[in-house]
């Protein structure tokens, strides 16, 4: 059976490269000589969304997902290079729940690199973010990859200090799902501005990983899996021979491939998405449910959460998403057919019935 | 005089054959495996190796030692001791019922009543043994023995193999069922005063605000009082590995000796819970939710037996998975758990309810 699964070595009895056809050390010569990127892991958590109730008390179902997310990457083993924090650490962006969301990220152990979401920004438009976490978008190299987080849940000038009374009211109205006063993502133009100039130094055989909350690509209006400038940010990364966007969010597996750019989307440590209707059954702190679904075991809190690590070999993301109570899932590089595969439920044969707990 | 008191014992045993066959009011019919079908010469033959303390280094712990007949086939100890009383790390669970679970052992690790019943024999905290020889050897010269084996499953003394003792302990294990508790009488017997109005409000408790039924299930015609799932509630919690190298020697420590060994010789170890087993991050710390059937007779509490009394218990519940408020609550600690906000009068009147979950063969007037 291929194993994907790093997270324990211990019981691993081996790991294996999705649709490869040459064994693993040929692949890593046949990169290239130039900048040969090395093999490394790093963990991805995301959608925390911390909320505060008042005084010393804050959402426990949120608390509780992301310290058990923190203690599961604890254990996990080989230690992964360093970890993404994938957006939406806060709910409404007050400095309380970015200090108690902090507070719990600072028992992982290993160097984080934050991600904003929308949840962080709305209320102050990142400022006590940037004092406690740092700045809203940067690059940085690692071992031979490129990795560049942007800010891409920013939107129009006139939405943003034009259209609201208080910060609050501003903040609220981002909160909210299918809003017809909502407004669509955007990376912008200073920030695309600042993407060309940066890659500008990076030579195009470098592999390129790009950070953002919102998906880079236009899924869904209604919910924001949107982003107004998709396509502009995208042609600046076309030139790049092995692109991969990580995106927060959607709060969901995803993986698409555009061109050469994959894309792959992160779960949550907070709520699933779409949420059953029976998150809703009782007085909820969950965004108002304007399209009932059905998918998560109301049985089981953690259902359809979860986090990740990031297998990075030869040039692609393979996505070791850790879904608590659930079989592990991966969606690695198809060499074959060239783009991100589901490694175990391709084949509709291969589905598996939905979780019962009872 | 022998053949009187076998006669005696055989129709005893009759009896509990036919009630197996028949459940008590409030539990299905005990499952029974298509390999070993019950018959009165298994369960009597299985209750003789049961009480059989030849079958241990010391020639003094048989498997009634830490599961007695007279204390609910349990010790009442917090922790189980084997040969020249050895301390183990976990609380000896009551035979009573064990029929139902869909696994054995704290933590699932054996599949049924045969698998389980061989382990014990060979652990050095229990009975002690190197190997089963002495057993199968015993079984095929003692003259008793040989004859109840022949009639049990018609084979002759060296046929006998340890397969054939595990399957008549389990048969006699399967006879170990009891429901017909106040409870019972109350919710399917329509019997609304079989219950006191405490127990009564502990029952809406059980299934309201205590949350307690989600995993210790009471179903539309009958009540096990475990969802057989296992679950991380907060016991313990300063016990299991602190960081990944503490993680890494208890692994390596179940990996050299197995689970059984292991799990029993060292409380860091232990505290795993499933994750020795299945190495799932999800199942670390995480017990089998028990049955809650004549839990008045079967204290202490809890795997390892670290809560004396039922009123911990539902302290321990109350307080979101600890005894103490300002215990440390586990970061994998299962999300059902979390503080209830239970007034010390519901806490007693929970109390009530579990006590009106004791069987009536067992309730002392």
């Amino acid at each position: 059976m291929i194993r994907l699964n790093r997270r324990d070595f211990l019981k691993s009895t081996g790991v294996a490269i999705l649709g490869s056809a040459l064994p693993f050390g040929l692949v890593k010569v046949a990169l290239g000589a130039k900048n040969p990127a090395q093999d490394f892991t790093f963990g991805y958590i995301s959608d925390a969304h911390i909320q505060h109730l008042g005084g010393p008390n804050f959402v426990r179902n949120w608390d509780r997902g992301l310290i058990r997310a923190v203690q599961e990457a604890n254990l996990l083993s080989p230690r992964p290079d360093f970890f993404f924090f994938g957006g939406d650490l806060a709910q409404l962006g007050t400095q309380e729940e970015i200090d108690h969301g902090l507070e719990i990220m600072s028992k992982l152990r290993g160097k984080v690199h934050y991600v904003m979401g929308e949840h962080d920004y709305y209320l102050d438009l990142g400022k006590y973010w940037e004092s406690r976490v740092g700045p809203q978008y940067y690059s940085f190299d690692h071992k031979g990859v490129h990795f560049v987080v942007l800010n891409s849940i920013l939107t129009y000038d006139e939405w943003t200090f034009k259209k609201w009374p208080t910060p609050v009211d501003r903040m609220r109205a981002m909160a909210r799902l299918d809003n017809p006063e909502g407004s669509p993502f955007l990376v912008g133009d200073k920030q695309r501005d600042w993407l060309k100039k940066d890659l500008a130094k990076v030579d195009k055989e470098v592999p390129v990983i790009v950070c953002s909350h919102s998906p880079l690509q236009k899924i869904f209006k209604g919910w924001n899996f949107w982003t107004d400038d998709a396509e502009q940010v995208l042609a600046l990364l076309k030139p790049f021979r092995k692109v991969t966007v990580v995106y927060g969010h959607v709060h969901q597996v995803q993986y698409n491939q555009i061109g050469n750019i994959s894309l792959h989307a992160v779960m949550a440590t907070a709520w699933p998405w779409p949420y059953p209707k029976t998150y809703t059954q009782v007085k909820s702190t969950l965004p108002v449910l304007t399209v009932p679904m059905n998918r998560a075991d109301p049985f089981f809190e953690r259902d359809a959460t979860g986090w990740q690590f990031i297998d990075w070999k030869t040039g692609h993301v393979d996505m070791h998403y850790q879904l608590p109570n659930n079989k592990d899932r991966a969606v690695a590089y198809n060499r074959k057919t060239g783009r991100p595969e589901d490694t175990r439920y391709q084949n509709p044969k291969n589905r598996i019935p939905p979780q019962n707990h009872f | 005089m022998r053949r009187i008191v076998l006669g005696l014992s055989i129709l005893i045993l009759l009896a509990a054959w036919a009630g197996a066959a028949e459940a008590p009011l409030g539990l299905p019919k005990a499952p029974i495996p298509k390999d070993n079908p019950l018959t009165p010469e298994k369960i009597q033959l299985g209750d003789k190796l049961f009480h059989d303390e030849r079958f241990s280094s010391t020639g003094k712990v048989s498997c009634a030692t830490c599961h007695a007949k007279d204390k609910a086939f349990t010790d009442l100890l917090p922790v189980s001791e084997g040969i020249d009383q050895l301390k183990g790390t976990r609380n000896a669970p009551t035979v009573l019922n064990a029929a139902y679970s869909q696994s054995q052992f704290w933590d699932g690790r054996e599949p049924s009543l045969e698998e389980q019943s061989a382990q014990p024999f060979l652990n050095p905290v229990e009975m002690g043994l190197k190997n089963h020889e002495p057993i199968v050897k015993i079984v095929r010269t003692d003259p008793e023995y040989v004859r109840m084996f022949e009639k049990a499953f018609g084979m002759k003394a060296q046929q006998i193999t340890m397969k054939e003792v595990k399957k008549a302990i389990a048969s006699f294990e399967r006879t170990l069922i009891a429901g017909d508790s106040p409870f019972d009488r109350y919710l399917y017997g329509g019997d609304k005063k079989a219950m006191s109005p405490a127990a009564i409000r502990g029952f809406e408790i059980f299934r309201g605000q205590g949350r307690c039924v989600s995993c210790h299930t009471i179903e539309h015609s009958h009540a096990l009082f475990t969802n057989h799932q296992f679950h991380n509630i907060g016991v313990a919690a300063q016990r299991m590995p602190a960081n990944l190298n503490d993680l890494r020697a208890a692994v390596q420590e179940v990996k050299k000796k197995g689970v059984d060994v292991a799990v029993l010789s060292n409380p860091k170890t232990e505290s795993l819970g499933r994750y020795a087993v299945t190495r799932e991050l999800s199942d670390m710390g995480t017990f089998k939710t028990s049955t809650l059937r004549n839990i008045e007779l079967t204290a202490p509490y809890m795997h390892d037996g670290s809560l004396k009394t039922l009123e911990e218990v539902v302290q321990f519940y109350n307080n979101g998975g600890r005894l103490k408020e300002t215990d440390p609550v586990p970061e994998l600690l299962d999300g059902g758990i979390r503080p209830l906000n239970l007034t010390p009068e519901q806490q007693a009147d929970l109390v009530e309810f579990l006590k009106a979950l004791t069987s009536s063969q067992f309730i002392k007037k």
